[in-house]
């Protein structure tokens, strides 16, 4: 509705950020909801939906409209109309990426500039793309708004997603410039966190604050001085971050015992398990393998399996994880992460040859300089028995 | 993703394109143009440029030690000259093919398409998350 009246969504999401903030002077005086907050959060737990929905809460949304020139703008972040936002920044018209940066634009803090900077693009190329994204939605007939009791736990996964990628995205690059990729990964805790404070109750939320927390925990010591990657067995466990380790641990307990137990949940338990490990050794093997078991069972996802493999490994030896590992060569043809990790099994199962084999094939497949790097460091210490 | 697209400057069975019509010329770089606008709107432009003439190319090689041994171009016994190329950052390698092949169907002479051999390359970025 903002949308089609201002015809840009920029200018709909100013005036939606508005008109929510007039709600929250207004509402109460006219004895709708007591607590906005609590109103949004009620509202995305799916029990006032069709009341927000109804031609009344419209009428009075287009009054608010009507006298959202009166009202001072104020910090949208502290306010859930950014929960409206999120909603809305990644509905599933956008492609994931599409998604993560309007997001980033919309919700989060940062300037297109920044974005551009961390994406390594042009600021016109992610103008471009941002503008594009707000078509799509805008297009879509008004999606700035919470969506349906039927709709929110696909989108409410879809929120997840989009956070979850854009802490990745942020996570994982030790190449370019590690500064704005490490924004992204800021921006993703700090959108978590939010989030968590709309909907403290939801056991996903949780689940995804406490894997972002436990993940970026270890930030410090992934990489090495030049900025190569360093495995969790050969991290120092003592540059971990306790603080995170410890809030994220709290969360993640707290949420299992809910009940509904999810994918987030899973991940951040797995975590958790490594973060609490004083050595790779004295890491709970045969729980991560049970973890990864149920994890595999709820998603199907092979990449699951490899991991369970690099467990099974740890606790049977590594001949029952290459055997786990024959299994996947269906389901993830020439995968170069299937080679890395049949490479590093064959490796502790004493066949260098044919480990250094599986590690180059693995090296020649990353789309990842430090991996590669990394990769090939391992081929060259097995074929010539140096150190790295 | 991000590609590299790598444009040959070799091409079979088109003459270089200083022995084309001037409108033929035209026509090409207005493709050009209007391609990098296009993938500028799409939002995957990352960066695009052509190279000068191999004729002006150098080629370098040093031992570290002594003067390098600096060589002028042409270099006839070679086909493989890169003339330009386009980064693109796209959804997947179905699309850099895609972005490739219309920039492989370029004019030339009387506007037909050059069929200019593209090398679509992957750029060496973040790995996919893992745990």
């Amino acid at each position: 509705m903002l949308v089609r009246r201002s015809g840009d969504l920029a200018d709909a999401q100013d005036a939606l950020q508005d008109a929510l903030l007039a709600a929250t002077t207004q509402w109460p005086a006219q004895g709708v909801p007591d607590n906005p907050r609590a109103w949004l959060v009620v509202v995305g737990q799916n029990k006032l939906v069709d009341r927000y929905r109804s031609e009344e809460a419209r009428r009075r949304r287009e009054e608010l409209v009507g006298t959202m020139e009166a009202v001072d703008a104020g910090d949208a972040f502290e306010t859930d109309d950014s929960l409206l936002l999120l909603f809305g920044c990644c509905h599933p018209a956008l492609s994931p990426a599409s998604a993560v940066a309007l997001t980033l634009r919309s919700v989060g803090g940062l300037t297109t500039a920044e974005i551009a900077r961390a994406f390594l693009v042009p600021e016109a190329t992610m103008a471009q793309r941002l503008s594009r994204a707000r078509r799509t939605l805008r297009d879509l007939d008004g999606p700035f708004r919470m969506p349906s009791a039927q709709d929110y736990p696909a989108r409410l996964r879809a929120v997840l997603r989009v956070l979850y990628l854009m802490f990745n995205e942020g996570y994982a690059s030790t190449t370019g410039t590690s500064v704005a990729r490490a924004d992204l990964s800021a921006e993703a805790l700090r959108l978590t966190r939010t989030l968590h404070e709309s909907l403290p109750d939801d056991p996903e939320v949780a689940g995804l604050l406490a894997l972002v927390l436990l993940t970026d925990a270890r930030r410090p010591a992934r990489t090495g001085p030049r900025g190569e990657l360093v495995s969790l067995t050969d991290q120092d466990r003592g540059l971990w971050d306790r603080a995170m380790v410890d809030e994220g641990v709290a969360l993640v307990e707290d949420a299992l015992v809910r009940g509904s137990v999810g994918e987030y949940q899973l991940q951040a338990a797995i975590a958790a398990v490594h973060d609490e490990a004083p050595s790779t050794d004295a890491t709970d093997w045969p729980q991560l393998l049970a973890l990864y078991g149920l994890l595999e069972r709820m998603t199907g996802n092979p990449m699951v399996t490899l991991n369970r493999a690099v467990a099974l490994a740890m606790v049977r030896g590594p001949d029952a994880g290459l055997a786990l590992l024959a299994t996947l060569d269906d389901r993830l043809p020439g995968h170069h992460r299937l080679a890395a990790v049949r490479g590093h099994l064959m490796d502790r199962a004493g066949r260098p040859g044919e480990a250094a084999d599986q590690l180059l094939l693995a090296a020649r497949g990353t789309t990842s300089l430090a991996e590669r790097d990394y990769l090939l460091v391992q081929v060259a210490r097995l074929r010539h028995g140096s150190a790295s | 993703m991000k590609y590299m697209l790598l444009m040959n400057y070799f091409i079979e069975g088109v003459p270089p394109i200083d022995q084309w019509a001037p409108e033929d010329v035209q026509r090409h770089i207005q493709f050009q143009h209007d391609l990098g606008a296009e993938l500028v709107a799409n939002g995957e432009f990352v960066d695009g440029q052509g190279l000068a003439w191999p004729a002006t190319a150098k080629l370098v090689r040093s031992d570290g030690v002594s003067d390098p041994v600096v060589t002028d171009g042409p270099f006839p016994e070679s086909k493989e000259f890169l003339a330009g190329y386009w980064t693109v950052d796209v959804e997947d390698e179905a699309r850099a093919i895609a972005i490739a092949a219309k920039a492989s169907a370029a004019p030339g002479p009387g506007g037909a398409p050059i069929q200019q051999v593209f090398e679509v390359r992957a750029l060496m970025e973040a790995p996919a998350p893992v745990e």
